[in-house]
């Protein structure tokens, strides 16, 4: 979706402010929601890229104005509604009303702590050949799908160069809005800087993003 | 240090203390619900902040720059590589390993959301997940780069990786001058954080750590 998440090359935010000696967490319940953003999706409550979505189509007012966590916490909150596995009333009453939904990996206890330390593989076995290698030209689709996409609107309609092929994984596009992995072969591709900002932009800059081959066609 | 003072960022507390209601209800209700046990929850935080960390990438950056076997391996493979290094905690797939040369500088960002190597390097400071590094490092790296006091010659190319898949993205900086016989660890603590994401340059022979 056309989201305010999808930043790149917007102008206005003002400078990088590096905050030193800054703590990893800025406050106690920074650290209570991303233990329970972890934990719910490795029960199976919802997957990466679901989680993502449901920041992104946080309105966009709340998105810009909420702290990292505070995204986090809204997005899982209403997930996690929408998934059935709490109500409303829940939330308002601030207790359980009914019975647990089942999570597919079960509940999650300290026997599972070890396993949400290593990210998840997302590679998957090819379902068909690369249509693209190693140099290839391609071009960025000029694509605005209204649900989850990592096609970064910066790049779509130019023109860059295959630089690395990661082999075929998990389609962001189709897992987020739960219709299957639907893998597909996933490749850097590179563009030069003056191609994306025009002749004002830095000849020296070059930028890459990870692209899915549904995100391409030949150049 | 009064209460009030602690808080010092972008929140009043009023607002504060409501999303601090709202996260304990959700936590009562996962845990009323069966879904998750809260020391578990306990044992998540405690391993982020004593098990990760850019120890972890400096550590590897270091035995890069000492052990030209071990750097070709990591330039081909960064997860397979670090694999080997028993010292180093598990790293996931799909690491990418990206070396920085007198002719070029890597920068990573994650202009969609906040994708970062956490293994190697922690969890993202609040910059890197911010609007102003997430719009600007893509179009105007090098006022970016400004922005951490970094200047780079006029002709090195700036490379650019968007982290917008499931790969993750570490630099390779380059090894300071002066550091000839340094042991690895010697090495190790002169790399920072922002080195090894393409927003500072390691530290310099004798520089404060």
């Amino acid at each position: 979706m056309n989201g305010v998440h999808d930043m790149g090359g917007m102008d206005g935010f003002g400078k990088v402010e590096p905050e030193a000696n800054e703590p990893m967490f800025h406050e106690q319940w920074e650290s209570r929601v991303l233990a329970m953003v972890r934990a719910m999706g490795a029960a199976g409550a919802f997957n990466i890229d679901t989680s993502r979505f449901y920041r992104e189509t946080l309105p966009p007012h709340v998105y810009l104005s909420s702290s990292y966590y505070k995204k986090w916490f809204l997005g899982l909150e209403e997930m996690l509604i929408d998934k059935g596995y709490l109500t409303r009333e829940e939330v308002a009453a601030g207790h359980a009303m009914q019975p647990g939904k089942a999570l597919k990996h079960g509940r999650f206890d300290l026997a599972n702590v070890e396993r949400v330390m290593v990210r998840g593989k997302f590679d998957r076995p090819a379902p068909a050949p690369a249509k693209f290698s190693i140099g290839d030209r391609v071009r960025a689709k000029n694509i605005h799908p209204t649900t989850h996409t990592r096609l970064p609107r910066y790049v779509r309609g130019h023109v860059g160069v295959v630089e690395l092929n990661h082999g075929c994984h998990v389609f962001p596009d189709t897992a987020a809005m739960e219709r299957g992995e639907n893998p597909q072969w996933l490749y850097t591709v590179v563009f030069e800087g003056r191609d994306l900002w025009g002749p004002d932009g830095d000849p020296t800059t070059k930028v890459s993003i990870d692209a899915f081959e549904p995100y391409l066609d030949p150049a | 240090m009064s209460h009030e003072h602690e808080h010092h960022h972008d929140h009043d507390h009023s607002e504060l203390s409501e999303t601090e209601l709202r996260v304990r209800a959700l936590e009562t209700i996962l845990t009323e619900k069966g879904y998750v046990e809260p020391a578990a929850l306990d044992a998540i935080i405690q391993a982020y902040e004593t098990k990760i960390g850019p120890h972890n990438g400096a550590r590897v950056v270091a035995k890069a720059w000492t052990d030209p076997t071990f750097k070709k391996a990591l330039l081909d493979d960064g997860s397979k590589a670090i694999g080997t290094l028993g010292h180093v905690s598990r790293v996931g797939d799909h690491l990418v390993v990206v070396e920085n040369t007198p002719g070029r500088h890597n920068m990573v960002v994650c202009t969609l959301c906040s994708c970062y190597p956490w293994e190697m390097l922690g969890l993202p400071p609040v910059w890197y997940k911010a609007a102003p590094y997430r719009s600007r490092a893509v179009k105007d790296p090098r006022g970016v780069l400004a922005d951490f006091g970094v200047a780079l010659p006029k002709d090195t190319e700036i490379r650019v990786w968007d982290s917008t898949a499931e790969t993750r993205f570490l630099v390779l900086p380059m090894r300071p001058e002066g550091t000839e016989g340094w042991s690895e660890e010697q090495l190790a603590g002169l790399v920072t954080r922002d080195s090894m994401i393409g927003t500072g340059l390691p530290r310099k022979p004798g520089a404060p750590s």
